[in-house]
Formats: structure tokens, C-alpha cells, sequence
């Protein structure tokens, strides 16, 4: 192994012994933030498989947090589901409602699949406000009795969801990696590079695409269920929020690399620490965030990773079948 | 016997752009089958309604006595249809390696050693020393050969070669033409759109010339060579003159 795969590799080592041992060195504050930063490592992994890999640019991806959401507590509420089996079960029924939707989506192309994924967002959102026993538009909460059955005290509560982020984080990116190391992963790339091309050797494009669209649908429900379980309380308004579930998480796969696991582990960096920096400024944030994004777009599209990348040769979840 | 491919009535119209009129051909297993005409003739998209890249406004495609018009792409690409593309699409972000095993992991090919398969076909073709380098980093006559290289790979019974010898020295093209007769002759069928028309008649047996989108003249290669027609579809030029 070369410098150029030992470094990346033993600093994105260090990141993930210092995330499983978190608990023990960070304050609450930290945890927090910390939890959110690892779900929206998960919202980015997902969404880049979606959108970098299969081509399948949605804008539309907060459906499924705010299915995910709902589902769980829902799950939880009326079906006593403990916290556990409520999450999976919430991840699975967001996957089955997908079918459908994906269904409708891919009769789509293009742009129009995009506005099409954020007109289904936007339907679940106001569906999801016709429903009284889930609070309608105000929303409602998590009983106590769920968020208690995580652990004796508030320190044991913390570190049990603390550890259930650090799972989907991980989780996120072991999968894609693992994913992209299987025979799926060859489809995959040659899929991001040629469609046309992927096609005519013979992959069956439209399958694949599919499929994973209904995988980042069911791991996107999952990362929206611990987010609400996170947050005690689920409003319409908050779980379908496109700024909050697909801006952001666009923002963060593409300043980091697209189309590189990588790519959204370094955006989630960039990502918190200019909020921690910015957050305050209001309007002047946000219009911060579109000019750092136009600016990877102009200065050079592959992201910081991916210009990293071709320019030093650095990789780290190495992923070439070499003859 | 049926043959490997037969086209019927096959019409392809871009709104009032008509490049496919009327083609109608059979093609036995085992023939080596050229194709030329002029540019915007409508020779590769001939190749995109066999391959399934594109679906016919009207007549039928059948491949190995089935028909496959509806078909995808990559299912006629399992039944054994393989092409290049004039354009390269390469796998840029995949090694050229990768590329063949994208397309013998997803071919026709079956369960042999993908590895060897994959490392016999680029020392056939001359990439093998590429084997390891991403293919976005190949020159545009690399990325031609990694087109014919990966057409290979899905494991053809049909193969379907996009002017691949454009391009080449002298001495490249001799060493071409070898590499396609030794395919040939390995049986598989093969079609060849090419400009340089005397690699061309090196390798098929029977030629058809394409005029917008019609085909006007078909048959033994010498004869068709010879044809008034043809040749005053080339103007009086010698066809090699006018790939130049
Ligand atoms: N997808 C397409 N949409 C519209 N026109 C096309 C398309 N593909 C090819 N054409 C047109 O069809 C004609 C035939 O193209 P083509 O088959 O590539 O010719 P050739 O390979 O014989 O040079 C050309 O005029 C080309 O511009
Ligand atoms: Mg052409």
C-alpha cells in the first residue's frame, strides 16, 4: 500500500474509533450534534447511490424521512412496537409504500423524475396532516413510555440512541462500500459512467435502478425514523421539509464528491462545521451554502473529494478489481 | 436452418428524418456481413435497432428465430447481440479491466473463469498492457479497441463493429484485420460498418450499401464494389480516398 491509500484510510480509521468510543469523550451538546451528523451521513449515502451512481437525481427524498417518521411512530404508538423492531418495521413499510411511488417515478425522466419525486413528497405531507390520530398538522408526540424504554436514565437513554446513530452511520457507508464491492457494484459504476453503455453489455439498467431506488428508499426510512425518534416529536411541516432532508443532503454530496463513498463523509464534515460557524447569519447562511455549491460546480464538479482524488490519487474505501 | 438475424421491414423516423427505410435482410450464423455508405446514411442507427437502443417505427427484428423488437438492449445482449459503439462509451471512472468485467459478469458468457476470459480477450486485442489504467485516461484508438475488447467480453454470438479502424496505421489495420478474421473464424457472426473498405473486404463475404437509410445495393463484395450505383454514390472516388 502507498501513502496515497494509508493516509485517507488511518484518518477515516481514527474518525470511526473516535465516533464508537463518543459517549465517552464528548459532552451532551456534542452527542447531539454528533447523532445528527451521522444521520445525515446516512441521508447522503443514500441519496448519492441514488443520484450518483443510477443517475436518479431526486429532489424528493424527504417522502421517506417523513414516511420513515410517521411509520415509526405510528408503529410504536398503536402497535406497542418497542424501539428496536419499530425502526426496522418503520424502514420496511417505507420500502413497500416505494414500490408504487417508484413505480409512478420511473414512468419519469429526467427533470421530470425530479419534480415528480417532490410532488410525492409533497403529497405524503399533506396526507400525513389529514391524519388525526398522528396529530394532523400540528403533529404530535413520542409518548414518554417509548423514549424511556431506551435505558435508566437520561445518560443511559443518550448513549443507547447515541449508539443506534453510530450503527446507521456506519451502517451507511459499510453497505454502499460492500455494495459496490459486489458484482451490483460493477452495474453500478458502469451505470454512473454509461447508462447507454451498462445497458448494451448487457445490465439491465431499469432493474437496477429500480432496486435501488427501493434500498436508499428503505435505509432513508430507517435514518427518518431515529430522527424523530431523536426528536420526540414529528410535525408534517418538519418531516417532509425538502430543505431540511433533500437540499441540505444535495449540499453535502456535492461539495464533498459525487459518486465516491467519500464524497459525503467529507461533505458532512464541511457541512456541520460551516453551520457551527454560520448558522447564526440567518438568510446570509443559506445564500453562503448555494455559493459554495455553484463554486465546487465551476471550480470542479467532482467535489472536494473527487478533485482530491484525481488530482493526488487518494482513496481510502478502494473498491478497483485489479488484473 | 433459421438464421442468426433477420430484419423485416424495419422503419426508424426521427420526426420527419427518415434513417431507417424499408430494411429488410437475413443474416446466417457464421457470415461476415459489411456495411457501408455515406455519412448520415444511417449505418449506426441500424446498429442501435439491432442492438435494442433504439426501438423501430415499424417492422420486426428477430435474433436466433425469436423476435426481439420489444426487447431491452441487455436482453438481447444476453441472447448474444453485442456491438461497439462508433462514439466510445467507455467505463471512464473503471479500470479497463473492470470495463470487460462489467460485460462478462452481465453477457452472454456464462460461467467460465471471468479473470482469464476477461486477461485472453485484452492480450487479443492489444490492451492488456492498459489492463490496470482507469479507461478515462485512454487515447481515442485505446478506447476503440476497449470498445471491441468489451463487445467481446459479454461473450457474442453476433458481434456488430462500429467503424473501428478509423484512424490506424497501416500496420495497425493488417494486425486488425487478423484479430476479426481470427473472431470469425472462432464462429461467431459478425457485422462491419467501416469506411476503410479495403480492411473491410479483407474480412466479409457479403456487403450491403446503405443511402438514406435505404438499402441499394447488397451481395458479393466485388460485385457490389463494382455496381454504377455504388460508385456513384462515392462520386467517382475511390471509397478509401473519401474516408481519408
Ligand atoms: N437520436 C437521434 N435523434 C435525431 N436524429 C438522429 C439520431 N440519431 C441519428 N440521427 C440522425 O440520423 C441520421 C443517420 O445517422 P447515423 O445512423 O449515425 O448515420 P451513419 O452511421 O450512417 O453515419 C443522421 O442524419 C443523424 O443526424
Ligand atoms: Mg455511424
Amino acid at each position: 500500500m502507498q501513502a496515497k491509500t494509508i493516509f485517507p484510510i488511518a484518518a477515516f480509521a481514527t474518525g470511526f474509533v473516535a465516533l464508537s468510543v463518543a459517549p465517552f469523550w464528548a459532552d451532551r451538546a456534542d452527542l447531539r450534534l454528533l447523532m445528527e451528523g451521522l444521520s445525515y451521513l446516512a441521508l447522503a449515502q443514500m441519496w448519492n447511490l441514488l443520484a450518483g451512481y443510477t443517475g436518479l437525481v431526486s429532489v424528493g427524498q424527504q417522502a421517506f424521512v417523513g414516511l420513515g417518521g410517521y411509520l415509526f411512530f405510528a408503529l410504536a404508538m398503536f402497535a406497542g412496537l418497542p424501539v428496536i423492531p419499530g425502526l426496522i418495521g418503520a424502514a420496511v413499510l417505507t420500502a413497500l409504500i416505494a414500490l408504487p411511488t417508484g413505480w409512478i417515478a420511473f414512468r419519469l425522466n429526467g427533470a421530470y423524475f425530479a419534480i415528480g419525486t417532490w410532488v410525492i413528497a409533497e403529497v405524503f405531507r399533506l396526507f400525513a396532516a389529514q391524519i388525526g390520530s398522528l396529530g394532523g398538522g400540528s403533529g404530535i408526540s413520542l409518548p414518554v413510555t417509548v423514549a424511556r424504554s431506551l435505558g435508566e436514565g437520561r445518560e443511559a437513554r443518550e448513549m443507547t440512541m447515541y449508539y443506534i446513530a453510530f450503527v446507521i452511520g456506519a451502517v451507511s457507508v459499510g453497505a454502499v462500500w460492500a455494495l459496490l464491492r459486489s458484482r451490483w457494484g460493477l452495474a453500478l459504476t458502469a451505470i454512473r459512467d454509461s447508462e447507454i453503455a451498462a445497458e448494451t453489455v448487457g445490465v439491465d439498467t431499469r432493474r437496477v435502478k429500480f432496486l435501488i431506488y427501493i434500498l436508499t428508499a428503505g435505509f432513508t426510512g430507517l435514518t427518518g425514523a431515529f430522527i424523530f425518534l431523536q426528536k420526540l416529536r414529528i410535525t408534517p411541516d418538519a418531516a417532509f421539509s425538502v430543505n431540511d432532508w433533500t437540499a441540505f443532503v444535495i449540499f453535502i454530496v456535492v461539495i464533498g464528491g459525487v459518486g465516491t463513498i467519500e464524497g459525503p463523509i467529507i461533505g458532512t464534515i464541511l457541512f456541520f462545521a460551516l453551520r457551527q460557524v454560520a448558522a447564526d447569519w440567518g438568510t446570509w447562511y443559506l445564500m453562503l451554502m448555494g455559493a459554495i455549491a455553484i463554486a465546487v460546480m465551476l471550480v470542479d464538479k467532482r467535489g472536494l473529494w473527487g478533485a482530491l482524488r484525481s488530482r493526488l490519487g487518494l482513496s481510502a474505501f478502494v473498491t478497483e478489481r485489479r488484473l | 436452418m433459421s438464421p442468426l438475424l433477420s430484419l423485416k421491414g424495419v422503419d426508424k423516423s426521427f420526426g420527419a428524418l427518415k434513417v431507417a427505410d424499408q430494411i429488410t435482410f437475413d443474416l446466417p450464423a457464421g457470415q461476415a456481413l459489411g456495411i457501408i455508405g455515406p455519412n448520415g446514411a444511417g449505418k449506426s442507427t441500424l446498429f442501435n435497432l439491432i442492438g435494442g437502443a433504439l426501438t423501430p417505427t415499424a417492422g420486426t427484428v428477430q435474433f436466433d428465430g425469436r423476435d426481439v423488437t420489444a426487447l431491452p438492449a441487455s436482453a438481447r445482449c444476453h441472447l448474444g447481440a453485442a456491438r461497439s459503439f462508433q462514439i466510445p462509451h467507455p467505463f471512464v471512472g473503471m479500470t479497463v479491466f473492470e470495463n470487460l468485467l462489467v460485460a462478462s459478469s452481465f453477457g452472454n458468457a456464462g460461467h467460465r473463469d471471468q479473470r482469464a476470459a476477461c486477461k485472453e480477450i485484452l492480450e487479443r486485442t492489444g490492451l492488456i498492457h492498459r489492463a490496470n489504467r482507469p479507461a478515462g485516461t485512454l487515447t481515442l484508438l485505446e478506447r476503440k479497441r476497449l470498445e471491441l475488447s468489451r463487445a467481446l467480453a459479454t461473450g457474442p454470438r453476433l458481434l456488430m463493429l462500429d467503424e473501428i479502424a478509423g484512424g490506424l496505421t497501416e500496420g495497425e489495420c493488417l494486425a486488425l484485420v487478423d484479430t476479426i478474421k481470427a473472431i470469425r473464424d472462432s464462429g461467431v457472426t459478425i457485422i462491419w460498418i467501416e469506411h476503410i473498405v479495403h480492411a473491410l473486404l479483407a474480412v466479409v463475404e457479403r456487403l450491403i450499401v446503405i443511402d438514406f437509410g435505404k438499402i441499394v445495393a447488397e451481395g458479393d463484395p466485388k460485385a457490389v464494389m463494382a455496381d454504377p450505383l455504388v460508385q456513384e454514390i462515392y462520386m467517382g472516388i475511390s471509397v478509401d480516398d473519401a474516408a481519408a
